[in-house]
């Protein structure tokens, strides 16, 4: 196991055109801890989520200064951005069943990495859809149509998709916004499952579910980190800022 | 509480008129296409037959069949369309997946829209100078299929461009999420779900270039060429050729003395083409359709 930080985000400027959206972020992330951010709309959470697996690179007019480093190494210096997007899995807000079987939603991306064999697929789709919990629901209909699922199943489809390629880190872009709540239970269960293997970067909107998850929480308002610290000293009576006093107990945002 | 009062039963009037307004333009809109195959088929009666379609024309166009010209269209249609087709593909693939919207995809973009609008007898005159004269191929099948390839390409760009642009774009970002390249992700997800809508976009170029006259007059038809009957290959790249538009403007205008069902008969060839490749685009598409995957 590698030492040092997972992710580390060094004064991290984005600006699309002339609106700044970041301004200036530092922030280390653990290894295998889970980093909750919070903070009201337009607060730049998923734009830093972006960053971190250059998917911002295919926003037009997004201009990125500072560095992102993950394991070490500065993500926009790599050549091979393939590479580090399975490195760093990214589950997006609204659930995405790609227009193929179940089965080729999960097979996807070890076969973009080259992988070929099918007992080697079949292995991994099977292990990917059970950490999702998905696998009892769909393991006799493996060739049916990811799209045709349910919402709450997409989303676990995706999350499945996501681990397929063994990321290091897993960051989730308020994934419960379009699921019911029970999946967004059985989701949280997955990531307290998985908290113990990989790196978690959380997203979300629900300042409950932070808290719910533990781990430590950022607290990011206006592109500004205001604080980040574990999530008990974040939603007791005194976080270091008055700010994140009244976002979490719900006064302002 | 549920009461037809005065203001419902105006609104209910009005919808009703509304409606049947809309009915009725939208079955006017049916009544010329009946007409005109109905009128076509009625006058081209007496010459309509297998030998038709089999036999040169004769006697000055005045008897025999439409042969030459026929088996000219298709060679004319099909080689502009396996020169226009990958180019047009690939570029709207460039266009729509690839290209970063700056200055210089905006002026493409605003080129293949201008040429897309330019009259066909502008590329007639072009198809001649470029083609016939610069290039000297001379009037021949190549010449005018080139011509016909420019004239279709826009149009097939912009219909595959459509074509892509309806995969929505969170595919893409999912597949790009878990670390597929960009021709991955075209390869594996945008094209198996944009195929059914490119084909009908090229196909229907079929009936268009079918259908010109001008650049194919200007380009490599002529009057009249008698080509060995029931021969497939019966034309070279760099023949002369008639050609079906062409024939049936020489014949209802040009020549005296043509039986009257001739150049009907010829039109009832061209519209059958074009509407039997039409048919085929519905085809391909119904059959695509029903394996719409979201």
């Amino acid at each position: 196991m590698k030492s040092g930080p997972a992710v580390e985000i060094i004064n991290l400027r984005v600006r699309y055109g002339r609106h700044e959206v970041l301004k200036g972020i530092t922030l280390e992330v653990h290894r295998n801890e889970v980093l909750s951010i919070i903070g009201p709309a337009q607060s730049g959470k998923t734009t830093l989520l972006k960053a971190i697996n250059r998917t911002i690179d295919d926003i037009p007019g997004a201009v990125v200064t500072g560095a992102v480093r993950v394991g070490g190494q500065d993500v926009r210096q790599l050549k091979d951005v393939s590479a580090l997007r399975r490195r760093v899995g990214m589950v997006a807000p609204l659930p995405v069943g790609l227009p193929l079987s179940i089965f080729d939603n999960v097979a996807f991306a070890p076969r973009m990495a080259g992988i070929r064999d099918r007992h080697e697929l079949e292995e991994r789709v099977e292990r990917c859809l059970r950490q999702a919990t998905l696998w009892d629901e769909v393991k006799d209909r493996l060739d049916s149509l990811g799209t045709r699922l349910s919402g709450g199943q997409q989303q676990r489809l995706t999350i499945a998709r996501t681990l397929s390629h063994d990321p290091e880190v897993l960051c989730l872009d308020e994934f419960s916004i379009a699921v019911d709540p029970v999946t967004t239970m059985r989701i949280e269960n997955v990531l307290n499952e998985l908290r113990s293997r990989m790196t978690i970067i959380l997203a979300t909107n629900l300042v409950q579910q932070a808290r719910r998850l533990g781990g430590r929480t950022a607290f990011l308002c206006g592109g500004e980190l205001i604080e980040v610290d574990r999530t008990e000293v974040i939603f007791s009576d005194h976080p270091a800022s008055r700010k994140t006093y009244e976002y979490v107990n719900g006064i302002f945002g | 509480m549920f009461q037809d009062t005065p203001l419902t039963r105006r609104k209910q009037r009005s919808e009703f008129i509304a409606k049947t307004l809309f009915l009725l333009m939208t079955m006017l809109m049916v009544l010329p296409l009946l007409l005109i195959v109905g009128y076509l088929f009625h006058q081209a009666w007496p010459v309509l037959s297998l030998d038709f379609l089999l036999t040169n024309p004769r006697s000055g166009m005045r008897a025999g069949g439409i042969w030459s010209p026929l088996l000219g269209t298709v060679y004319l249609v099909l080689i502009s369309l396996v020169i226009a087709t990958p180019i047009g593909v690939l570029a709207a693939i460039f266009l729509n997946e690839y290209a970063r919207d700056n200055w210089l995809t905006r002026i493409v973009n605003l080129a293949v829209l201008n040429l897309a609008g330019v009259p066909s007898i502008v590329h007639a005159l072009f198809g001649l100078g470029a083609f016939v004269l610069f290039a000297r191929m001379g009037k021949s099948v190549l010449a005018a299929s080139l011509t016909l390839a420019i004239m279709t390409l826009p149009v097939i760009i912009a219909s595959t461009k459509e074509a892509l642009a309806a995969v929505p774009m969170a595919f893409r970002e999912a597949c790009w999420n878990v670390g597929a390249t960009r021709w991955q992700t075209i390869r594996h997800v945008v094209l198996p779900n944009s195929i059914s809508g490119i084909l009908t976009g090229v196909i229907l170029q079929v009936s268009r270039a079918a259908g010109e006259t001008a650049p194919v007059m200007f380009t490599g038809a002529v009057f009249f060429k008698a080509i060995r009957e029931g021969d497939l290959f019966a034309y070279g790249l760099f023949d002369q050729c008639m050609a079906l538009s062409m024939h049936l403007f020489t014949i209802s205008t040009q020549v005296p003395g043509v039986p009257k069902a001739v150049p009907y008969g010829t039109a009832v060839a061209l519209l059958g083409t074009v509407l039997l490749v039409n048919a085929l685009a519905i085809v391909v598409r119904v059959r695509m359709r029903s394996r719409r995957k979201w």
